[in-house]
């Protein structure tokens, strides 16, 4: 079969959406021609419609989803005139499917291989014994630890980083000839996400399938593809080979995505530390310590990164300054006095002079409550202002965040990711504190929008001189805005420096491995980093 | 009722005031021992199974429960206006004779000493003597509990399991069903006719079906006044219109709770993957999505089960069906302690070892669970 010939061709595909009650254009017309054994990466932010239109590729609408315009052949077949049973066949014979969650998109009821033959017997393209066996030669190819026995194990037995390896079994057993990747690493850590994007990159070329890879990493992308397409409110933005596409972007659109990591600040002057974390160890309940002996200084005015993956003990140190998870031993010195280890033993001034913001804007406000109710609590509660007065501060405040007095009255479902993590901004200042936790609080938010945040936080900080603590495991963000990093692992601290130090060598072990790990735009960085390591 | 346990308090005597001081003591003692037991023995388990570990803690837990529910009994018995004595003799008896009759029954002694030796029997595999028909009336006609309890357990648990046998399976089969074709006018049709039936009291359903099966269509008969010598299909054919209300009454929440447990699932991100895998719609809801819902479905079954022990008194007065419910009501009317205790330790037990039940599906039904990581 010659390689150049069409597998997939999508002509001015229109989805429509069902929500508040109306039909929305989810998809506006999109083309997509994808060839034998080629890969085409779909990037673009939350909302793009980049999964819709990956699914779309499989002739499948999500229910309150339905197709109103356009055709999709795969090789030959129109999908959209398919019956369901037609349909069914294709779906885990030719075409395959990997979801973004790994975890939540295995049965946790069945074993692994079981569920990664599933499609493969019951579509009649193999016996049970030899799918097995087959599957276990992926294991293998996809590196997986004991590929023999990996399979007799269920979903909760293995990490993040196997399961999204399994699953690339699941969907190669049946040897399909379109796969679909639907933001395959984006919930592992970098440290992980290299090796599962250099296992996944390796097998489609051993099988030459062909590819969509949805994602909104920019990085990433430029890895797994051979052409680029950039989707923004259900349509297409631009669309070029990745290599010219990462070069020599056209629309302005692109160019912005390229430009996000951007920001850069100024070296702070040192002065004195406002906390200081001293030999704290913390557990929860009587299992193994979260965190071992750990030691930070904060300085006053600056801000601090704590990074590292999950599980390193960043959000736990959060936890024990606040004093939500009182520390076994050690001790929390803020501003020259030992706090009380326990939130109840604290004092309101303690507490005010601390504050928090979270990673999901949206189950940390209540949803029941306005913006005016949101930040108006703390006003009373720490300031005692009521009435007039504590109307004039929110307003004062919501300016302060660049949104205004339109938003008093709505509810936080009333608003978008970025506004709800700026009211969550001002909530936080509305205690007029001296330090706030900023723990993962860009990561669930688009590029374009982090840079918003990013930029308003930084602004914040040279206006009201508020230290920070930035709690996160994405190094663009850190390069941004740190001037201190701190490098968790495993409940140790690693590393603490200025950013300069930290990010120029030599590195602690650990560091160039989590530095190295990092999605460059360079589309040669993967395959340069895996000679580099093998080497 | 706390209005009633203060006032019954006053009116006491010193005697019975030591009673709750001792009571509470003894009972603060063996909660101790039952907890630093359970300690140790959950110290120990930790190590093994975990469906080891949860039966032996639910087991214990389950004597701790029994043994409140004996205490909890016998002190509301204690409380109740009058006692076995007045109840037979009735009002018009001397004063000497109910006095005489209360020393035969022991009821003279203090309660906590009644209740002690109570336990001890019972700790030995004696649920001691019934009340009724002592000496006194002439003739010592009185029973042993056990042997009053032994041939109405076996009609209970007779009539519970038939119609367990009839109400599960068909639970089960309407709920997943109902889950396959949803919104279907199938669906509808079947929701709405359980709910119709649940929705009546169940003294009703069983005069209808009395109406339609015996007196319309003579097809079974309205009494059901089985014994140990009716031949086995003679039973089922008697039991017939019982087991077939109580089927009524209970399928509608057995077969909802499927359903939704099932529907629940179905956003899940793993059916959506096989979808995507091109199962079909009825191995979606068999396979990808029952094994996950059986913890829901089988607590809500247990309950039932325990229900159909415990709770169908009416129905047995209805179809005149000698049961455990009706002795327990009977023994309950005359004060006779020792049988309303064993019918409520044998209720408490089947509570006990049917939750025990559930819970132990569920673990093997969730691989999280059976197979820790």
């Amino acid at each position: 079969m010659n390689t150049n010939d069409v597998l997939l061709t999508m002509r001015d595909v229109r989805i429509d959406g069902f929500s508040d009650d109306r039909w929305h254009q989810i998809i506006k017309g999109v083309d997509i021609t994808l060839k034998r054994g080629e890969i085409l990466g779909l990037i673009g932010e939350s909302g793009a419609g980049k999964s819709t239109l990956g699914l779309a590729a499989m002739g499948f609408a999500r229910p309150g989803c339905k197709f109103t315009g356009g055709s999709i052949e795969f090789d030959g077949i129109d999908l959209l005139q398919l019956t369901n049973a037609e349909l069914r066949n294709l779906h885990g014979s030719r075409i395959a499917y990997v979801a973004q969650s790994a975890a939540a998109s295995f049965n946790p009821a069945h074993r692994l291989i079981n569920q990664t033959i599933e499609a493969t017997v019951s579509h009649g393209i193999a016996d049970q014994t030899s799918a097995k066996q087959d599957a276990v030669q992926l294991y293998t190819d996809l590196q997986l630890p004991d590929p023999d026995t990996i399979g007799e194990r269920y979903p909760h037995q293995v990490s993040g980083g196997q399961l999204q390896r399994v699953m690339t079994a699941m969907a190669m057993s049946s040897r399909p000839d379109l796969i679909i990747f639907d933001e395959p690493t984006t919930a592992l850590d970098v440290t992980t996400q290299v090796e599962v994007l250099t296992a996944m990159r390796a097998i489609v070329e051993k099988y030459n399938t062909a590819a969509i890879y949805i994602t909104h990493d920019l990085a990433v992308v430029a890895q797994m593809a051979d052409s680029i397409k950039v989707l923004r409110y259900g349509e297409t933005v631009e669309d070029a080979p990745t290599r010219d596409m990462m070069s020599d972007p056209k629309q302005a659109y692109t160019q912005s995505l390229w430009a996000v990591r951007s920001i850069e600040k100024s070296p702070q002057p040192q002065v004195d530390n406002i906390l200081k974390i001293s030999h704290v160890d913390a557990s929860y309940g009587k299992s193994v310590k979260v965190l071992n002996d750990v030691n930070i200084k904060v300085p006053r005015g600056q801000t601090i990164a704590i990074v590292g993956e999950s599980g390193s003990g960043k959000s736990t140190t959060a936890r024990a300054i606040t004093g939500l998870l009182p520390p076994l031993t050690g001790d929390i010195i803020f501003n020259g006095q030992t706090l009380p280890a326990a939130l109840k033993n604290r004092t309101k001034s303690e507490l005010q002079s601390i504050q928090m913001i979270y990673q999901m804007a949206d189950t940390a406000m209540n949803p029941r409550h306005t913006v005016r109710d949101i930040i108006g609590r703390p006003l009373n509660f720490y300031l005692g202002l009521t009435g007039q007065a504590q109307d004039k501060k929110v307003m004062e405040l919501l300016h302060l965040i660049e949104l205004d007095e339109s938003f008093l009255d709505r509810y936080p479902s009333e608003l978008s990711g970025g506004q709800k993590q700026r009211i969550c901004i001002a909530r936080a200042l509305a205690a007029e504190p001296e330090l706030i936790i900023c723990d993962e609080v860009t990561s669930a938010l688009d590029q374009i929008v982090q840079e918003g945040i990013l930029k308003l936080l930084l602004r914040l900080q040279e206006e009201l001189g508020i230290t920070y603590i930035f709690i996160t495991h994405d190094i663009a963000t850190v390069r941004a805005i740190a001037d201190q990093v701190v490098v968790m692992f495993q409940g140790k601290v690693v590393e603490q420096g200025d950013k300069q130090e930290i990010f120029h060598p030599p590195y602690p072990a650990y560091t160039e491995l989590l530095l190295s790990s990092v999605p460059e735009m360079d589309p040669d960085w993967l395959t340069q980093l895996q000679e580099k390591r093998a080497g | 009722m706390l209005m009633l346990m203060i006032r019954a308090y006053f009116r006491t005597s010193i005697q019975k005031r030591s009673f709750f001081a001792l009571a509470i003591h003894y009972v603060l003692d063996l909660v101790w021992a039952l907890v630093f037991i359970f300690n140790l023995v959950h110290g120990v388990m930790i190590y093994v199974h975990p469906i080891l570990t949860t039966v032996i803690q639910r087991l214990g837990l389950g004597l701790l429960t029994l043994f409140v529910v004996s205490i909890i009994i016998f002190s509301s018995l204690e409380f109740l206006p009058g006692d076995f004595g007045q109840a037979v003799l009735g009002q018009a008896a001397l004063p000497e004779t109910v006095e005489a009759f209360r020393r035969e029954l022991g009821l003279d002694k203090p309660p906590i000493e009644r209740y002690i030796s109570w336990v001890g029997n019972v700790i030995s595999g004696d649920l001691g003597t019934s009340f009724s028909g002592r000496n006194s009336s002439g003739v010592d006609r009185s029973r042993d509990v056990w042997e009053l309890i032994q041939p109405r357990l076996a009609n209970t648990l007779f009539l519970a399991s038939m119609t367990a046998i009839i109400a599960v399976p068909l639970a089960l089969a309407l709920g997943i069903t109902a889950a396959l074709y949803r919104n279907s006018i199938y669906d509808r049709v079947v929701n709405s006719a359980t709910l119709t039936t649940i929705s009546f009291p169940e003294f009703f359903v069983a005069y209808i079906l009395i109406l339609v099966f015996s007196t319309y269509f003579k097809v079974f008969p309205s009494l059901a006044n089985i014994s140990d010598t009716t031949p086995f299909l003679e039973k089922i054919y008697r039991s017939s219109l019982p087991a077939l209300t109580l089927t009524l009454v209970i399928v509608a929440h057995m077969m909802r709770m499927t359903r939704a447990a099932i529907i629940n699932l179905l956003a899940s991100p793993y059916i959506e993957m096989a979808q995507l895998k091109g199962a079909s719609k009825a191995k979606i809801i068999l396979h990808h999505a029952l094994p996950n819902a059986w913890a829901p479905i089988v607590n809500v079954i247990a309950f039932n089960l325990a229900y159909l022990v415990v709770g169908v008194v009416v129905v047995e007065v209805v179809f005149v069906y000698p049961g455990l419910g009706q002795l327990m009501v009977d023994a309950v009317s005359s004060r006779d302690i020792p049988v309303v205790q064993g019918c409520a330790l044998i209720f408490a037990g089947t509570y006990i070892l049917l939750n025990l039940f559930a819970d132990v599906i569920s673990i093997i039904t969730n691989p999280r669970l059976l197979h820790p990581r």
